[in-house]
């Protein structure tokens, strides 16, 4: 315990005792990943999950996840692709093909395909085209226009479902992968083009012959019901890839229709298949979880031939693979599980900075937790509803490490699910709402660009005032900070750095010089009114509104440079507050850690220990001042670290909120992965003994 | 191959400096970055890569740097003396000159050294030595005076021999030469008189050094063009005594005789110099790399705006003035390959391809020259087999390129080819080496492992097993086939890698057994062949099993090996049908050793075997299967083997009733796993107290 004596003899006083919600009934659970799709150009990667949602992560900032579509009930991505450069498409078994506009957050356009559902989509290598393989057997054609898509033509219809497409590189013939056979058609003649071989012979009405490629059905010896080609891939040497559910990875000579090389990989489908750029490696990801690498080797040293091997398998997912990409430094991977998982290729990676540790993303790097501090509510997001809860609440008192008794154990007070369809049209598509801090006015960012100020009657409400987006910009602004007096309102987009607006004059004030890296979040400081921003990168500004420019401290530790372990933590931070009473002080979490920030104590540098636990309470003021500095750090769940810091010893799990409610209150959300996995479907059984 | 690769300009301004050169380029402390000392009033510090500048610092007008500025390693300051006795000190952070420390000497100051792993000394012109440290304590003290009068310091280095600090400084006087050489370990001050030999009129240009073991050889360009060696002793027999040492010429015409500016030299490596001038009286300066030892130019850049004579040159890159520019060639000189010193061997009784024997450092080539021609064929085998195994230990210790392994896989082809072509021949230290780079397969060198099988070389075998991922089952079974078949003797005289065997494996005990377990079979042979009989037997004889389990089968070392063999990779379809080829005599005694390290495995709870490296149950399992399962029909008529097939029965039988209670265990946990994160699950909800920092 800190006794009060004690606080006023060490320079800065630690933050004491708290009483801390701790909340655990946030059911949180991430969906599925359905799709990953990798853009070169960009460093992006676009992953789609079961509910429809579709995210952006920039892999040059620090594998931050930037951008976010949300789902919806009616919309099951099956295929997502990006085609012209950096246009992003999806496609699902509502039968549309669904443009995302990725500066107004927002969907561009839909499209029927006309074709039943739809199970695989490629752009070809050009990305001028688009294909889709719907449920009919018809695979369809379109047209990449400039502001849309234009179907182009059906190709000949197949028997079954095509469930996989790749293109040659050279644009001229397609693969697509059906139930039992795989066909390889020409693009520009617009028939199927290999000669039949087994039995299969079949001639279209055109005399052109149709070729397909017979999978075998039989599984270790047992001849299954059906053969799913999983996913294709079409190589620039003629070479067709296959992927089945019979757990083959298949070589195929396009020319010949031949089976040249099978390997079979996994008890359970194969799922899918990424090749990389260069042809020289490829993934793919089975339904035990497995992923593995096959690398093109030479037979002998010096000799130029080589041949597929297959060269690492990595297990980092308990549940189907059902997604695979392959940048030119990483394997990308992700399933059922939830997890995205970012593998890099060691020999690939030059310098060992953040690029060479694996990744495996499982929260949003984003807030999904919104608190009422005088209220006492959590305000809970969820993909397709919100949640509102009333905390509970105490009369005793104890000491470190009690857990008190409940006078008033926590209410689920709301279940939110149909929206209020009164609303003007402006505000129909919002990406992020505030209120200020006496709830007379409330912030909506519109996926326009524009932001929107509206005072808050009894029963109604009076657009004030709409911040117009700068001129020529038309990207969104995703985070919003109102200051506690309410005077300053500060807003960031992905990138163009953070705007600072006076509600008291209803102009722009200023606008933070742009950095590098997006901005992960953003709080405006009661009374200095000091802006801190948070970057995906680790780093974080102090700007000071009024003055126009960044705070002494900003500059100090911007010199000096932040300690290498601050830096290298792999979750971006996803909130910040404030001390009521400390204005020294500066609270901010990621998911795995929560830390103060004391302004006043000396800045740590690469010799000091971050993860500085706190000292015992009998030990010498001296020691105490002397291995004091500014990071006071938490360290979250990974249980290695349990002993590290100080909240640990009690071990919180992953956290996604955690906020001051007053003093000595505090409200923690976590989210222990135990939960997440308890609500996924059990994984493939694999017998351990006896085997 | 010395190669100058495509200079650059470092100044994007003419140095401010007149004909006479910048002062001098030191190295900082930061590789990559250079100090460069204008002749005028300038220090700045360049990052050579980026051509750009760091940092520039001036004195005052009418001030005048006098000595070149040097950094200090210890501490990264820049040190730079100007109007001969005035010293600065400073750090890049300092941006005048003029504010930074300043200590004034009583005497003038010819040159600061500075090199890594040592403080900075400061050669005064009067041949007194300080280090920097001793001076700025007391920066007037009295510096004394060592060379005589009209005695000039005309040239200066300062290097490290074993980790001992060395200056040498050469003065002239009225046309004569002497070296001077301060050791700082034993503060001995020697003084060589160079005798310059028929050339006594010539003018010394130009010196540069270079050090080995016991002296610096001192090379000088002289006002005739030619490139004389001096070699001076570091140790000296006689520190007190004037010595004179003789000049020998080393090249011929490095440069135009008549050149009298822009002539300068430097050593670059032990084979190559690099001299600056111009080659013929009418032609334009040039810097010309030149291998000492075979006479020969190795490349030229011609430098057609003059040079100044000055040469510096550190890691990678000589730098110069180029008309008015300082300008950087980066120079790079392979090391000479060990598939070179293959081909060289391959021609060693070819005379033509041997250089002219009157040059230094040729020494080791000369022997092994001179040997193959006189002395018998084995002698020379052995000899070649030596050099392989220098060359081989140097090329391991540089640093790997990236076609590392394919160069090796080459190297070992090399070998193997010369093997087969003599008998004779068998560089197995140079092999064993090369194995031990890990970077081996067999497929990389099929031929290796056929040569150690046909030699039994089992230690090599030994080490191939380990490294190699892809052996091939028959050649594994090869290896089986000696392991088991090789006499206990020879054995014991190889050197085997034991770190897979624990003390578990012992030799007396183990033979001991050997005889004692015959006794006992014999006795069962007068018993009819039925199971339960012999089963009952061996219960009534447990006292017998416990000690076989105490007792090792087969030697250590044999140990050792079939350890290496289980260890390998194998595929179970590819390897039984070798497997059958293998007498059943050593097949028993290898099922004999696996039950053995079985019962060894099972005294521990792990199920694991003591020792580094050791074979786990699964390969002792899987490979108990695979002989039963290649020479079952053999092994059960050998009446030796019954007792072990036996108690192989019963162990099975146990396992399958341990898998299956497992099986049964695995669903309970699961169940209280379930309820576990049920009763978790409730705890949703909580009020605690914290103490947060």
């Amino acid at each position: 315990m800190l006794a009060a004596g004690e606080e006023g003899i060490v320079d800065s006083p630690g933050m004491g005792e708290f009483k801390v919600h701790r909340v655990r009934f946030f059911n949180y659970v991430p969906s599925g990943i359905r799709c990953v799709a990798y853009n070169d150009q960009s460093n992006r990667l676009a992953v789609s999950r079961t509910d429809g949602t579709v995210e952006i992560y920039n892999l040059s900032a620090n594998y931050f996840q930037e951008k976010f579509f949300s789902g919806h009930e009616s919309r099951a991505t099956e295929a997502l692709c990006w085609a012209k450069g950096q246009r992003l498409f999806s496609a699902g078994l509502n039968g549309e093909i669904i443009e995302y506009d990725l500066q107004a957050l927002n969907i561009k356009y839909a499209m029927d395909a006309f074709g039943g559902p739809i199970w695989s989509m490629a752009a070809s290598p050009s990305g001028s085209q688009l294909l889709v393989g719907c449920e009919d057997g018809s695979v369809k054609l379109f047209q990449v226009t400039p502001e849309k898509i234009q179907f182009e033509r059906n190709f000949d219809r197949q028997k079954s479902r095509i469930l996989s497409l790749s293109w040659h590189p050279s644009g001229t013939h397609v693969a697509a992968g059906s139930i039992d056979y795989i066909s390889v058609f020409d693009v520009k003649s617009e028939n199927w083009l290999m000669d039949s071989f087994g039995d299969e012979t079949d001639f279209n009405l055109l005399g052109s012959a149709i070729h397909k490629m017979l999978v075998d059905r039989q599984y270790m010896g047992v001849s299954k019901r059906k053969c799913i080609i999983w996913g294709v891939a079409f190589l620039s040497d003629g070479t067709v890839i296959s992927v089945d559910s019979a757990g083959k990875v298949q070589f195929w000579d396009s020319a010949t229709g031949t089976l040249v090389k099978n390997h079979l990989i996994a008890n359970a489908d194969v799922q899918s298949i990424a090749v990389s750029d260069q042809e020289d490696s490829f993934v793919v990801g089975t339904a035990e979880g497995t992923v593995f690498h096959f690398q093109l080797v030479s037979v002998t040293s010096n000799s130029s031939e080589k041949q597929w091997v297959r060269t690492k398998p990595f297990q980092h997912h308990t549940h189907d693979v059902r997604a695979v990409a392959h940048s030119p430094t990483a394997l990308i991977s992700g399933g059922t599980d939830t997890h995205l998982v970012i593998r890099p290729l060691m020999e690939k990676v030059e310098v060992k900075n953040y690029d060479a540790a694996l990744r495996k993303i499982t929260f949003p790097h984003r807030r999904l937790v919104s608190c009422a501090k005088k209220r006492q509510l959590l305000l809970f997001q969820f993909a397709h509803h919100l949640e509102l809860w009333r905390l509970g609440s105490t009369v005793a008192t104890g000491k470190n490490g009690d857990t008190l008794p409940l006078s008033k154990d926590a209410d689920h007070l709301l279940h939110l699910k149909a929206k209020v369809s009164k609303m003007p049209a402006f505000l129909r598509s919002a990406l992020q709402i505030l209120f200020s801090e006496d709830s007379t006015k409330l912030f909506v960012a519109s996926n326009q660009g524009s932001l929107h100020v509206i005072r808050l009657l009894e029963g109604s409400f009076k657009h004030l005032h709409t911040f117009q987006p700068q001129s020529g910009t038309v990207e969104s602004m995703c985070l919003l900070a109102v200051s506690p007096d309410g005077n300053w309102l500060a807003a960031s987009g992905t990138s163009a750095g953070v705007h600072v607006y006076s509600v008291k004059h209803l102009k722009l004030h200023c606008t933070v010089p742009a950095y590098n890296f997006p901005v992960t979040a953003l709080a405006i400081a009661p009374n200095t009114n000091n802006l801190v921003i948070a970057h995906s990168d680790q780093q974080v500004f102090e700007y000071s509104i009024p003055d126009k420019q960044y705070t002494e401290w900003s500059r100090t530790i911007q010199k000096q440079g932040f300690h290498h372990l601050w830096l290298q933590r792999d979750t971006p931070i996803t909130h910040i507050s404030f001390h009521p009473k400390r204005p020294m002080h500066i609270l901010l979490h990621d998911a795995y850690m929560f830390c103060i920030i004391d302004k006043s104590l000396p800045l740590p540098n690469d010799k000091t220990l971050l993860y500085n636990p706190l000292p015992p309470t009998n030990e010498s003021d001296v020691i105490r001042r002397r291995t004091a500095h500014a990071f006071k750090i938490s360290k979250i769940y990974k249980p290695w670290n349990l002993t590290s810091g100080r909240i640990s010893t009690i071990s919180l799990q992953p956290l996604l909120f955690m906020e001051l409610l007053d003093e000595r209150t505090l409200v923690a959300v976590e989210r222990p992965l135990d939960d997440i996995i308890a609500q996924l479907p059990p994984p493939i059984k694999k017998k351990k003994f006896g085997t | 191959m010395a190669a100058l690769e495509e200079e650059f300009t470092l100044t994007a301004v003419p140095l401010g400096s007149g004909p006479d050169g910048p002062l001098g380029v030191e190295p900082s402390d930061k590789t990559d970055q250079f100090l460069v000392t204008d002749s005028g009033r300038t220090v700045i510090l360049y990052k050579v890569s980026d051509q750009k500048p760091l940092g520039s610092w001036s004195v005052k007008q009418g001030q005048i740097i006098t000595c070149p500025a040097v950094c200090n390693f210890q501490t990264g300051e820049f040190i730079v003396v100007h109007d001969n006795k005035v010293l600065r000190i400073w750090n890049n952070e300092d941006v005048n000159l003029d504010k930074v420390f300043k200590a004034t000497l009583s005497a003038e100051v010819y040159r600061i050294h500075s090199i890594q792993g040592t403080e900075p000394l400061v050669l005064f012109k009067e041949g007194a030595v300080r280090s920097l440290e001793a001076l700025l304590e007391e920066p007037q003290q009295k510096i004394e005076t060592v060379i005589s009068d009209e005695e000039v310091i005309k040239w200066t280095k300062f290097f490290m021999v074993f980790r001992h600090p060395v200056l040498i400084f050469i003065t002239e006087k009225h046309g004569n030469y002497f070296a001077y050489v301060q050791k700082f370990n034993s503060r001995i001050l020697s003084k060589y008189t160079l005798v310059l030999g028929q050339e006594e009129n010539s003018v010394i240009q130009s010196f540069s050094t270079s050090v080995d073991r016991k002296f610096i050889s001192l090379m000088s360009l002289s006002s005739d063009g030619c490139v004389y060696e001096t070699l001076i002793p570091i140790h000296p027999s006689d520190p007190e005594k004037n010595q004179r040492v003789v000049r020998s010429l080393l090249l011929k015409s490095a440069v135009s005789g008549n050149a009298r500016s822009g002539v300068g030299l430097m050593v670059l490596d032990q084979d190559h110099l690099a001299v600056l001038g111009p080659p013929l009286p009418t032609s334009k300066e040039c810097l010309s790399i030149w291998n000492i030892k075979f006479q020969t130019l190795q490349t030229s850049k011609e430098l057609p705006q003059g040079t100044s004579g000055q040469l510096w040159y550190y890691g990678e890159n000589l730098f110069m003035l180029h008309g008015k520019f300082l300008t950087v060639i980066p120079y790079k000189c392979e090391v000479s390959s060990l598939a070179g010193a293959l081909g060289k061997l391959k021609h060693s009784q070819d005379p033509g391809t041997h250089a002219i024997p009157h040059f230094v450092n040729w020494e080791a080539s000369q022997e092994s020259g001179l040997g193959s021609q006189n002395s018998e064929q084995s002698k020379r085998i052995k000899e070649s087999e030596k050099h392989i195994e220098v060359e081989l230990r140097k090329f391991l210790a540089i640093k790997r390129t990236p076609d590392f392994h394919t160069i090796i896989g080459d190297t070992v082809i090399g070998l193997l080819e010369r093997c087969k072509t003599e008998p004779s021949f068998y560089p197995r230290n140079s092999l064993m080496q090369l194995i031990q780079t890990h970077v081996l397969s067999y497929s990389l060198c099929p031929g290796l492992m056929e040569i150690a099988l046909e030699k039994t070389d089992v230690q090599m075998l030994q080490l191939c097993l380990q490294q190699f991922p892809d052996i091939p089952e028959s050649v594994t079974c090869a290896c089986l086939k000696i392991f088991l078949g090789i006499g206990d003797d020879s054995l014991q005289e190889t050197d085997i890698n034991m770190e897979s065997v624990s003390d578990y494996a012992n030799t007396v005990q183990g033979e001991k057994m050997e005889e004692q377990a015959e006794i006992l079979q014999n006795g069962f042979n007068l018993e009819e062949d039925n199971c339960e009989n012999c089963a009952q037997q061996l219960s009534a004889k447990p006292q017998a099993a416990v000690e076989e389990a105490a007792l090792c089968p087969v030697i250590p070392k044999r140990a050792a090996l079939l350890n290496a063999i289980l260890h390998s990779a194998y595929s179970e379809t590819f390897l039984l049908p070798h497997l059958k080829g293998i007498p059943a005599q050593h097949i028993t005694l290898f099922l004999q050793y696996l039950y053995f390290l079985y019962l060894k495995c099972s005294e521990n709870v792990t199920m694991t075997l003591p020792g580094i490296h050791p074979p786990t149950l699964n390969q002792i399992m899987d490979w108990i299967c695979l002989l039963l399962d290649a020479n079952f029909t053999v092994v059960v008529m050998i009446p030796e083997a019954k007792r072990l097939l036996l108690s192989l029965y019963k162990f099975v039988k146990s396992q399958i009733s341990i898998c299956s209670e497992l099986n049964k265990i695995e669903v309970g946990f699961r169940e209280l796993q379930k309820l576990n994160q049920e009763k978790n699950n409730r705890e949703l909800y909580s009020i605690e107290v914290l103490e947060l920092f």
